[in-house]
């Protein structure tokens, strides 16, 4: 199979700006004004009330990845319209307007890495290509992804952030949740380590298949978890949702997560579990 | 078969009922009437196919839906008439959304697991109208390991409206029983025949039908929404639900074509609601074929084989 590699400079040059503009920024939590250059270097999470802005594929490839370390792979894989569909738009539409604004092929990008040295597979969605929902595509890289760290038996991290499977493709979509848990389960039964990173929001078909399945499930302070989307709830049960609801410090209280990790320690924290679960010596007397 | 009438079946239904009428007429009256009556039967044998050809996706989601659809239970009662129901996930309680558990069909010994709606409305409350809540899930996962352990093949019947949205079931971690579902599902050791007998509605359906093949009775839909969820979501109208049926393609026939379904097999004239022992009597020949053939192979290649089969779903296209 011919695949696709391209340096980090190269790929961030064609990424566009999702994130507000300006100088000043209002907390969407707290309402406090934040200056754009700070918020940048807390890496998007208010100061004042620890708010996680939402952020994008590339910011996390510079966040938790070494200086330069992140090499793509797939990225040339592109969605089509098998099913030539046409909700109010036409979806094929859709798709080319969602590459000019992101300036990518499609709302995940796959690639090697490095966190603190140590060599891993990393896929990384992105909300802001059609809520980063997931097609034929998104399900196609997990799994391609999945399929390289086991080939070279390296620590998998998949960063989700996304709505769930993609209507506009109907039953294609549908069949990603299965086709990428099969994938995790291989590496699982070949002993690779697979840590989810779950954001704000993962719901919907990717909560309910790799989200969910992650040797370890992190998750950051506030994100919206869960896999019907509370509108849903509110309308079937007719009443209002607790307070917290669907949060992860909900879902870590009800023994969906392993842990909750605030943006800035995230590195460390994927360092640390690498080192912990995949490190230095076996057990195994062979 | 009595009882509700959808207006697409009512020129068939009113054509029987006239047949039934004279057949009446002439018994009671003795009067010869058997070339009007052979005359009007070909007349409504022929206006079934072309009705039942010629149905619409929206029309197809109704059949799956007609209120005297059978269930699982109905076919279980037909097929399985040694079918033994096991209760409860271990963990937390019974959902009665999911039957499970084991017995024969013909001389095979399997675990079966199906969703069940309700016929009454007390029953359709005590089933929750066939949407499972993540204990559904971790007992059907739970029966799954009874068959990977005692090597008996899997066989899963699907039909609901979609995984329960409440509460609980998110407190309850309805997403990570139906992930881990998918997961155990990919590689369990036994073969595993899944089969839309109704409704196939999201994850909720796929929770309990990643197999070695898809099966799908003629009428009905398979989809990662619903057409009315589809259509409140992009259309703002859950009206539209017949412009989303199209649109998503949810009908046996289409999943055939996109490579999804491996068979579609054949319901009685007028659809499964209209002759329940028939429909049973075809889907119990099917399973029992399938099962043979799966059961023939080796495991190793029967991973291999559910590996490959759902990691080639999909388009795209690549380009450097
Ligand atoms: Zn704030």
């Amino acid at each position: 199979m011919v695949w696709f590699r391209r340096k980090q400079q190269g790929v961030l040059t064609t990424e566009k700006k999702v994130l507000p503009d300006g100088l000043w920024i209002k907390c969407e939590q707290c309402g406090e004004v934040l200056y754009r250059q700070e918020l940048e270097r807390n890496m998007w999470v208010c100061h004042k009330c620890d708010f996680h802005f939402r952020i994008q594929s590339h910011h996390y490839i510079l966040f938790l990845l070494d200086d330069g370390s992140f090499e793509e792979f797939y990225a040339g894989i592109k969605s089509v319209d098998p099913l030539r569909f046409k909700g109010k738009k036409k979806y094929a539409d859709q798709l080319k307007d969602a590459v000019k604004k992101t300036g990518m092929n499609e709302a995940i990008r796959t690639g090697f890495g490095k966190i603190n040295g140590k060599p891993v597979v990393m896929a990384i969605m992105d909300f802001s290509f059609i809520g980063g929902s997931m097609g034929s595509v998104v399900g196609e890289k997990v799994a391609l992804a999945t399929e390289k760290a086991m080939e070279r038996n390296l620590p998998l991290i998949i960063i989700s952030s996304s709505g769930g499977a993609r209507m506009m493709e109907a039953a294609f979509s549908l069949m990603q949740m299965a086709k990428t848990a099969a994938a995790l389960a291989r590496f699982s039964d070949r002993g690779g380590l697979y840590i989810s990173v779950l954001t704000n929001p993962t719901t919907g078909g990717t909560t309910a298949s790799y989200a969910m399945l992650g040797d370890v499930n992190v998750a950051e302070p506030g994100a919206l978890i869960g896999f019907a989307g509370p509108r849903v709830i509110k309308e079937t049960i007719g009443q209002d949702l607790p307070d917290g609801f669907q949060r992860s410090e909900f879902v870590l209280e009800h023994g969906f997560l392993d842990i909750i990790v605030k943006r800035q320690a995230m590195k460390k924290t994927l360092s640390q579990l690498i080192d912990s679960l995949k490190g230095g010596q076996t057990a195994q007397a062979s | 078969m009595n009882g509700f009438v959808f207006d697409f079946e009512r020129p068939i239904v009113e054509l029987e009922k006239k047949i039934q009428g004279m057949k009446e007429y002439s018994y009671i009256e003795n009067v010869e009437l058997q070339d009007e009556i052979s005359h009007l039967e070909a007349k409504a044998e022929k206006l079934r196919k072309e009705i039942y050809a010629k149905l619409t996706r929206w029309q197809r989601v109704q059949l799956a839906r007609h209120p005297q659809r059978p269930y699982t239970l109905d076919y279980l009662q037909r097929m399985m008439p040694d079918f033994l129901e096991l209760h409860g996930d271990r963990r937390f309680k019974d959902d009665p959304a999911i039957v499970a558990g084991v017995g024969h069909i013909r001389d095979l010994p399997v675990v079966l697991i199906g969703h069940q709606k309700g016929r009454t409305t007390r029953e359709k409350l005590h089933r929750n109208f066939g949407m499972p809540n993540p204990e559904g899930y971790r007992k059907a996962l739970r029966l799954m390991g009874l068959a990977a352990k005692f090597k008996r093949p899997v066989v899963t019947l699907i039909d609901t409206p979609g995984a329960y949205p409440g509460i609980g079931a998110e407190e309850r971690g309805q997403a990570e029983a139906i992930a881990k579902n998918l997961f155990e599902m990919s590689h369990l050791p036994v073969p595993i025949l899944t089969i839309v007998i109704g409704e196939g509605a999201s994850g909720g359906a796929l929770g309990i039908g990643v197999g070695d093949k898809i099966l799908m009775l003629e009428n009905t839909w398979y989809s990662v929404i619903s057409p009315e969820g589809c259509a409140a979501i992009l259309w703002r109208d859950a009206g539209k639900a017949k412009e989303a049926a199209e649109a998503m393609r949810v009908t046996a026939k289409d999943l055939l074509e996109m490579g999804i379904a491996d068979e579609i097999i054949p319901e009685p004239v007028g659809g499964a609601h209209r002759n329940y022992d028939e429909a049973a009597k075809i889907l119990e020949t099917v399973i029992t074929e399938r099962l043979e053939e799966l059961l023939a192979l080796p495991t190793d290649e029967l991973l291999e084989k559910r590996y490959r089969k759902y990691r080639k779903i999909g388009y795209w296209e690549e380009s450097s």
